[in-house]
């Protein structure tokens, strides 16, 4: 296969790119390349691969990708091909010789060539080798991050070269790098000082592969780089761990913190809390029907929905039972318990009881590689500074509105609030809404992580409620501490201990502490601790 | 007589008798009392996401017998009710199914505790359960008919997938923390070790709690775990909901599916209609059908369920079809037997053969279990798996595993003169073992 793939190279490095003049090979050997890939066996369809590349036919990549893709198929007819959407029951489809639009076909009169993750990595390799010189700066870096490790004797050559002419200078130093891994495996000494600090994985397995070696000067050096990676390793992966926890952290932060309004500040056990951030996801989801096909500004425009939509719900939930329960927590618990049952499963009978497919925006998959060992995933990072924006814009409200004083106010002495003319009432309402209204946001931020049913709220009630109790009922900056120390204090001993056991630590650890500092981690001080 | 008379051969009367009977057969079904099908699946809680599908298929499949003319010239008339995701009520509900409304058999129940809960109702009361999910193993009622997989129907094949056509060496086994991963991961364990020489330190094992969403941490050492060198593969028994954010991580992660093939038993055409399946492609999942199947019936199938539920994005899955062999074989039981009583049934359902979706047949083997290809697939793009791999032929599912110490040497047979769940072939001797207590202890020991 390697020695086809140089063909092609050569072929490539003779002719220059823009020469499309070079005669494609007419449909019928096409045709023939093509059938030899509708085959059971994928050992066979490997081999197909292999000619279709060395057949040259300037239309090679785009079927390869199409392969790749699954949307490579044949018709019933015998013709061969490419399925634009493979959505729905009847899909829009383009003939593979010729391109031509050939409308839409039903799924059973299509048969897709299938292949496999074997296939799949050599689709790959292949393209990668073709893309290498491509005019894409984009495609050359993905096409020479895919070859680390994969470089062989007679790709060597032509990447040598390539590094020459290279402008690129990221490209550039995967290339060298991989070339280095193949020099390596080849008992090339000098190359241990090339990967000798690269995190890459593929560089450290080929180092720790050459500690075996006969060579025993090459075995020696290999175990000195990889002492010198490991040291680095350890670092790297002491940061992973934080960024993990603040990460987990920033998600209990966003679910408790509206219950830190409603339960800290205004002291009402609510246990629908959990539905409310499911409202919020919902509407996340909602959004996004109504405005397909843009589903980040979809996202964007769902956090005040969300927020208004919980918000909306939440006033009703305090108007219709919470205020007539004030200063009865066992029934307002149970009152509330319930209000949560009968939302979800309106949710279940009203929209569905599967889960609803939220999509994430590309500027949020992935994840930005900070070095070739540690890489931050990138919903998450949104996710931690979204609760960070979400406490400020909240500590702003308390502490710099109206609003925020009138909330504090008839909190420390409903009696007096009123009498100095503050409607406690009106606070109610609006501080209940507040409160509501930012469990709507947690939903919307919530829907980027987990899935969005009518599940959602219960798996974060209880972890609500544990990050309030544990930061000190009252008090947003316990709230934010908690959260986040909770989060990195179980990620801390998830490796060690495994997920069950480090949930199970984290809690007898928040019970010894409620036990020996009952108002938690920033208790209320003055006056207002007696309300 | 006419000329044209003539041309009334022998084999048209008959063909207009046989219509006729059919015709006078339909308007009687709705005079008679009709057959009593109980549904016992949650409606509400936490198991409705999976549960309620299955409800509406054996609602949808009674409605299509009743078009052809019900059973034995009777109309099939559903009863449903809604043990909410609550395992004790579970128990109560099947005893109100059999004792108030009398059905003549009950479909439901998916998780196994639920199965162990109601499993005392049905031997007391003698009625019959077909149960449509993958599970454990390690158990044959003479009462539930399992059209699930067995072990040996999904998990053992799936890994010699792994090891003998992507050349696997090194596993992680990732489940969630209650009795289906751990008894199929201590199979698999015991398989891996025993038949394959695969060493400790290339097996890691890992447990989450129910729910679990937050990933990070184990993804990230499952990529560790792969970056030793060695072909390294995921196999997943995390049941439900915990699917999504899992899987959310690894795409996140960029884990890609040729890098570290994830395998799992337990996510299906349904659980993938909750993600982006863009970054999955590539990664397996080992059932006994997939929607993507490319036969007659199967299309049939799905057209049905898709005007059924009225909504073209309508997903078919596994133990759906379980739920469709399982109906159809009792339905050719009640026509062999005549009659509806469980014990009749229970000798007739024996042998019966019915069409699977996947273009083959489905028996009723004597342990109560059924027949069923294993197939491998691939995750596509548009939330479907693409077959790579199947069984040459079927299956036939073991209720007692081979490879744990305890249960090896039993064997369920049903038939007479045996009549037996849990035959000890070694001491002679019928419920002779002591496997499902010397399996817990083993678990307990963990």
């Amino acid at each position: 296969m390697r020695s086809l793939l140089l063909l092609w190279l050569l072929v490539l490095l003779v002719v220059p790119l823009t020469a499309h003049a070079q005669p494609s090979a007419d449909d019928e050997a096409a045709i023939e390349l093509l059938e030899a890939l509708d085959v059971d066996s994928f050992p066979a369809k490997g081999e197909a691969i292999d000619a279709i590349v060395a057949s040259d036919d300037e239309r090679a990549r785009g079927w390869l990708q199409a392969l790749l893709d699954g949307r490579l198929q044949r018709a019933d007819d015998g013709r061969f091909v490419i399925v634009l959407d493979n959505s729905g029951r009847d899909w829009p489809v383009e003939d593979a010789l010729s391109g031509e639009d050939l409308g839409e076909m039903s799924r059973r009169d299509l048969d897709r060539i299938g292949i496999n993750n074997a296939l799949r990595n050599q689709l790959r390799s292949v393209i990668a080798v073709v893309d290498l010189y491509s005019p894409n700066v984009d495609q050359r870096r993905t096409s020479a991050e895919r070859l680390l490790g994969e470089v062989d004797e007679d790709l060597a050559g032509p990447i040598e070269a390539l590094i020459e002419e290279e402008e690129d200078a990221r490209v550039r130093q995967r290339l060298t790098l991989a070339l280095a891994i193949h020099r390596l495996e080849q008992g090339d000494i000098q190359a241990v000082e090339h990967l000798d600090g690269s995190l890459h994985s593929s560089a450290r397995i080929a180092l720790n592969r050459a500690t075996s070696s006969d060579d025993e000067a090459l075995a020696q050096a290999a175990t000195a780089a990889l002492a010198n990676i490991e040291q680095n390793l350890r670092l790297n992966r002491a940061a992973e761990t934080l960024y993990f926890g603040l990460s987990m952290g920033s998600v209990l932060v966003l679910a408790a913190i509206g219950l830190a309004i409603t339960f800290g500040v205004m002291g009402v056990i609510n246990m629908a809390h959990g539905e409310l951030i499911m409202l919020g996801a919902y509407t996340t989801w909602m959004m996004q029907q109504l405005l397909p096909g843009q589903p980040g500004l979809a996202l964007i425009l769902a956090i005040p929905a969300g927020f208004m939509v919980a918000a909306l719900a939440g006033i009703a939930i305090e108007r219709s039972v919470i205020q007539f329960l004030k200063g009865r927590p066992l029934e307002t618990l149970l009152a509330t318990f319930g209000v949560s049952l009968i939302l979800q499963q309106l949710v279940r009978t009203g929209i569905s009881p599967l889960n609803r497919t939220v999509v994430t925006p590309e500027w949020m998959s992935g994840s930005v590689a900070i070095n070739d060992a540690l890489s931050l995933t990138l919903n998450r990072m949104y996710v931690l500074g979204f609760a960070l924006v979400v406490f400020a814009a909240l500590m702003l409200v308390m502490r710099r509105t109206r609003l925020g004083l009138e909330v504090r106010a008839v909190t420390q002495n409903r009696a007096m609030a009123r009498s100095m003319g503050i409607r406690a009432t009106r606070v109610d309402i609006l501080t209940f809404g507040l409160g509501s209204g930012v469990a709507g946001l947690a939903g919307v931020a919530l829907s980027q992580l987990t899935n969005v049913g009518p599940n959602l709220g219960q798996n974060y009630i209880i972890d609500s409620f544990m990050v309030v109790v544990f930061g000190g009922v009252g008090n947003l900056w316990g709230t934010l501490v908690a959260g986040l120390s909770l989060g990195v204090i179980n990620q801390v001993l998830e490796p060690w201990a495994g997920a069950v056991l480090a949930k199970i630590i984290v809690l007898v650890f928040i019970i010894l502490f409620i036990q020996k500092r009952p108002r938690g981690l920033f208790p209320q001080k003055g006056r207002a601790a007696e309300g | 007589m006419n000329a044209p008379k003539a041309s009334f051969t022998p084999r048209r009367l008959i063909t207009a008798m046989l219509a006729a009977g059919a015709l006078t057969g339909g308007a009687q079904a709705l005079a008679d009392d009709p057959i009593k099908v109980g549904i016992l699946h949650s409606l509400s809680g936490t198991m409705a996401i999976s549960e309620s599908t299955l409800k509406d298929t054996v609602e949808m499949l009674i409605e299509q017998q009743n078009e052809q003319g019900g059973l034995l010239g009777r109309e099939l008339e559903a009863v449903v009710v809604d043990p909410a995701s609550d395992w004790p009520l579970f128990a109560e509900r099947a005893r109100e199914l059999l004792e108030q409304h009398e059905v003549d058999v009950v479909f439901g129940n998916w998780t196994s505790v639920s199965r162990k809960a109601v499993l005392p109702v049905f031997e007391e009361l003698n009625g019959l359960l077909f149960y449509p999910v993958q599970y454990e193993g390690e158990e044959s009622s003479e009462n539930v008919f399992y059209t699930g997989a067995a072990p040996n129907q999904q998990a053992i094949p799936a890994v010699e997938y792994l090891i003998n056509q992507v050349g696997i060496e090194r596993f992680a086994l990732i489940g969630t923390d209650y009795v289906y991963p751990r008894t199929t991961n201590r199979i698999l364990e015991a398989f891996l070790k025993d038949e394959h020489g695969v060493a400790d330190e290339d097996i890691m094992v890992e447990y989450t709690p129910f729910g679990h969403s937050d990933w990070q941490n184990i993804v990230s050492e499952i990529r560790r775990f792969g970056e030793e060198g060695k072909p390294t593969a995921v196999v997943s028994t995390i049941n439900g909901d915990a699917n999504v954010p899992f899987y959310r991580e690894l795409g996140n992660q960029g884990i890609d599916a040729a890098d570290i093939p994830v395998i799992a038993f337990s996510v299906g055409e349904q659980e993938l209609s909750g993600i982006d399946t863009g970054p999955l492609v590539g990664h397996l999942a080992a059932w006994n059908y997939f929607m993507s199947v490319d036969t007659d019936e199967n299309y049939d199938f799905i057209d049905a369920w898709i005007d059924w539920n009225d909504d073209e994005e309508a997903v078919t899955n596994d133990p759906m079809e379980a739920h469709y062999i399982g109906f159809n074989m009792w339905a050719e039981a009640v026509r062999k037997a005549g009659t509806t009583d469980p014990d009749e049934i229970k000798d007739a359902i024996i042998g019966v053969t019915v069409p699977n979706l996947t273009g083959g047949y489905a028996a009723m083997m004597p342990n109560h279990h059924i027949t069923k290809p294993v197939l491998i697939g691939e995750v596509q793009d548009n939330g479907q798996f693409d077959i790579v791999w199947q069984t040459p032929s079927t299956v036939a599912g073991d209720a007692w595993s081979d490879f744990l110490p305890g249960s090896r040497d039993l064997m369920a047979d049903w038939q007479a003169p045996m009549r037996c769940g849990n035959y000890n072939v070694a001491t002679g001797s019928c419920g002779g073992s002591t496997a499902a207590e010397e399996a817990e202890e083993a678990l307990a020991e963990e």
